[in-house]
């Protein structure tokens, strides 16, 4: 583990607007190295804010295996599915965008950014679909809900299924509008080999997204298929 | 390739995120094709399999973690054994409950 | 005092409220907290006054619930939780790590916004009409039965969580990578430590309790099934979900506080923390084993028996680093020159009463004694004495130490150690009679109770009016010291640490150059005599 400062005390040269980092800082390495660990401590939190979710999806999915499996096969594969490709790809665009700005590419991350929000928007509006698909099925909890089986607990599979994709379609949301000044700020040349931390640690929280989703799709779409 | 602010960070070639991607497409497909193969208890067991090596690639290529410091790989370690923890403990109760045959035993 | 420092460096209302600066934030949120403090003390007030005869004659059984369930909201989410971390860790965590200012100023800024904006969500829900679920929210009551503002006051909590999620990644953040050269993990003050494993909590914890009551405000909002029995819900489920994070939320109260008593211990008896390094690791130690232990606040909500004797268990392994510090504290005072000031006093009474907290705790976490305890007073007062007489003494006794750096004026000293003694005799008085009354089978939560109760409940009542002068002490010298206290030396008690190396109130960038630390934590022999007061 690293000792903060580098030992260099940088106040001598308050040459204030010259320095391309805060003043808390001692280098602009040190302040690249210290937003990762920010964005990286912010990842674990969470993974428990998901985490209590994933327990009650467990808790209820050992209890009621057969109405979660009746409920799951009312989810559509294919949507789903092709859901998973979509935003699989803007993990790796959202990877080469970050690796123009590591090597001062300017177009290169305006485009993969774009791409990216591109592929979240596809994501959000093939959800926003299947959510109406759900509507007129009286899938949707609550007085409305209709369901031929168990349906008590296939309410429960049911509310677990909304809000888990709400809240993580509700990151792709807030990804997206932090993708957006990414793309303007990238376009203006604001990110190069000397300072590109925004430019990542959108990435990390994108692929973090990315990886709900990957635990999201088998859970939700794929139990009792077979 | 010398990057002279950002020592510390790895840069990795598109070839590999390409890489990356093949295998996690590939996965995703695994993934489908079990689920319609009866495997009893163990279908939900390769779901899950599945999913943590697909978000393990993701974690180590995509998010860099391979080349990043210990403390990073602390880090994340520690989220994932507390919500084990959370999982675990919780499901012992909820595993247990009727062992006894009690009413709320 | 005419140099600048951070309390003079700006003026007008926009220099504090979009101040950057660590320490400005620390005077900001030791304002809300105040006042939320004062809210929370009165809805305490007229449960006491309630309870002072057995009848149900002042309140109404209805008023009576929001009255607890409001003072535990209040105090738990808005006073305890934010104390120590939020006024003495936000004022002193870069101090004592020789750093400019925490590792994301603005971050720091908008975790207090977010604060006061949860305090907005819960006030409402208090004054137009209240809660009356318990702070617990328990299901189905929360989101089936309940008739009265919990979405609103749910959704106070959910926001809130974030301030200290955002407090506890800066903290962590800067002592990783904030600190001045030298200073490496074993000398850190022992303050720091205990701040960076309540950080841990409330990075691992504060998300669950965030989803969880987010979950309780979208049942009942939108009918969603997800803890209702009647679709065959899990309301046991909530209970875990809670108590995950609930339960480690002590310590996120109890765990700073034992970092300001290490401290004071050692700065008043002038000798180097016994065990340093086991006082260190035992806070981390207190910190994980925390969050194995949620189990034991189930044992009669139809957890599984077997689940109740692991968690059992586990409850007892927390008693083990709990002694260790108190062990430890009490082998520092072993034959050190001893100086009874205020904060010492605070410290002591800490001691004594977390002592008697923990030791209770241990009863709790026994499955059969629990069972004959459970809900009744015997455990309102266990988690008094950790949580008033735990964290609360550990908050004065810091805000006493650390007032002359932070105000850059001595308080009174000898209304300050009558103050002291009054809030531990108050204290006690409060408390002690309730172990009786729960033990005897008197059950928390209900406004009237059988008359042969009374006498204890009067001694309670009588003890709570001690306890309240004794918090207006404090609050009103302190204030008056503003204005009218002696100006505070750099070192006003030879202490070492590097917030005590610069002036009082310190500048604006903390220190004049960042400091070089060469030696171990608390070496008073390298503190020079000339500095006596």
């Amino acid at each position: 583990m690293s000792t903060g400062h580098a030992g260099v005390d940088t106040r001598g040269d308050s040459s204030a607007g010259a320095r391309a980092y805060a003043h808390q800082f001692d280098s602009a390495e040190h302040q690249h190295g210290t937003a990762q660990l920010g964005m990286w401590v912010f990842i674990a939190q969470e993974i428990l804010f998901f985490g209590g979710l994933f327990l009650a999806y467990t808790v209820y999915r050992f209890m009621y295996p057969e109405a979660f499996a009746q409920a799951s096969r009312h989810l559509d594969i294919v949507l789903g599915g092709f859901n998973t490709v979509v935003l699989i790809g803007s993990s790796l665009t959202m990877a080469i965008a970050v690796h123009g700005a590591q090597l001062g590419k300017r177009w290169m991350q305006v485009i993969f950014l774009l791409l990216t929000i591109f592929l979240g928007c596809v994501f959000l509006g093939v959800k926003a679909i299947e959510y109406g698909h759900k509507f007129h099925e009286h899938l949707v909890p609550g007085p409305n809900f209709r369901f031929d089986g168990d349906a008590g607990h296939a309410q429960i599979f049911f509310s677990l299924y909304f809000v888990m994709t709400g809240l993580h379609a509700l990151h792709m949301v807030i990804g997206i509008a932090i993708l957006g000044v990414l793309v303007w700020q990238a376009a203006r040349g604001a990110y190069g080999r000397a300072y590109y931390s925004p430019v990542e640690l959108t990435g990390l929280y994108w692929h973090f997204v990315d990886i709900i989703w990957i635990f999201l799709f088998p859970l939700l779409y794929l139990i009792g298929r077979h | 390739m010398s990057v002279e602010a950002h020592s510390s960070d790895h840069i990795a070639p598109i070839k590999l995120y390409l890489a990356v991607f093949a295998a996690l497409m590939a996965l995703t497909a695994t993934t489908i094709w079990v689920a319609f193969i009866d495997l009893g208890e163990l279908n939900a067991l390769a779901a899950v399999a599945i999913a943590v090596v697909k978000a393990t690639l993701v974690i180590l290529f995509f998010m860099h973690v391979k080349y990043s410091s210990k403390l990073t790989w602390l880090v994340v370690a520690s989220g994932f054994l507390f919500l084990t923890i959370l999982l675990a403990l919780t499901m012992a109760d909820v595993v247990s409950r009727g062992w006894l045959g009690t009413p709320g035993g | 005092m005419t140099s600048t420092n951070y309390i003079n460096a700006d003026y007008g209302i926009w220099s504090w409220l979009l101040t950057k600066d660590h320490k400005r934030i620390a005077i900001l949120y030791l304002v809300s907290i105040t006042l939320m403090f004062i809210l929370g003390g009165f809805f305490a007030l007229l449960i006491r006054l309630e309870l002072l005869t057995p009848a149900g004659d002042l309140l109404a059984a209805d008023t009576y619930n929001k009255m607890f369930t409001m003072h535990g909201i209040v105090m738990v989410f808005f006073f305890l939780i934010p104390s120590i971390p939020a006024v003495l860790g936000n004022f002193l965590v870069p101090m004592m790590i020789g750093a400019r200012d925490l590792a994301f100023p603005r971050l720091n800024l908008a975790s207090w916004y977010i604060y006061m904006a949860g305090a907005a969500f819960t006030l409402y829900a208090i004054f137009t009409g209240g809660v009356d679920t318990g702070w617990t929210f328990y299901t189905p009551y929360s989101t089936a039965a309940a008739n009265t503002k919990v979405i609103p006051a749910a959704l106070g909590i959910f926001i809130t969580g974030f301030s200290s999620i955002l407090t506890g990644l800066n903290f962590i953040v800067t002592i990783h990578r904030m600190r001045a050269p030298g200073l490496t993990w074993f000398r850190l003050p022992l303050f720091i430590w205990a701040h960076y494993a309540t950080s841990i909590i409330f990075i691992l914890g504060t998300p669950v309790i965030a989803i969880t009551i987010l979950l309780v405000a979208v049942e009942r909002g939108f009918n969603f099934g997800i803890f209702d029995p009647k679709l065959g819900g899990d309301p046991v489920l909530f209970q875990h979900l809670f108590w995950f994070y609930s339960h480690p939320a002590v310590y996120i109260m109890v765990l700073p506080s034992m970092g300001v008593v290490s401290e004071l211990i050692t700065c008043f008896s002038r000798k180097t923390v016994f065990g340093y390094g086991f006082v260190a690791v035992s806070s981390m130690a207190i910190a994980v084993l925390g969050f194995l232990v949620w189990g034991h606040h189930l044992f009669v909500s139809g957890q599984s028996v077997y689940a109740s004797m692991i968690f059992s268990v586990l409850s007892f392994l927390v008693a083990i680093p709990s002694a260790v510090k108190v062990f430890n504290w009490t082998a520092t005072l072993y034959r050190g020159s001893i100086e009874f000031a205020a904060p010492l006093i605070y410290a002591l009474g800490f001691i004594g009463l977390f002592t008697i907290g923990g030791l209770t705790g241990v009863f709790l976490a026994t499955l059969g004694f629990d069972v004959h305890v459970h809900d009744t007073y015997f455990v309102v007062a266990h988690f008094h004495y950790i949580m008033v007489g735990g964290a609360m003494m550990g908050y004065l006794g810091g805000l006493h130490y650390w007032w002359p750096k932070i105000s850059g004026r001595m308080y009174p000293e000898w209304p300050a150690r009558i103050g002291a003694a009054i809030i531990f005799i108050g204290f006690n008085l409060t408390f002690f009679p309730q172990f009786l009354a729960g033990y005897l089978g008197m059950p928390r939560r209900y406004h009237m109770y059988p008359p042969e109760f009374q006498v204890l409940n009067v001694m309670s009542t009588a003890g709570a009016t001690v306890l309240g002068i004794g918090y207006l002490l404090p609050l009103t010298y302190l204030l008056w010291s503003l204005r009218y206290g002696k100006a505070a030396p750099a070192n006003p008690w030879r202490a070492t640490g590097l917030e005590w190396q610069t002036p009082s109130p310190p500048p604006t960038d903390n220190f004049a150059t960042t400091p070089f630390v060469t030696e171990e934590a608390y070496d008073y022999s390298s503190v020079p005599e000339a500095e006596l007061v």
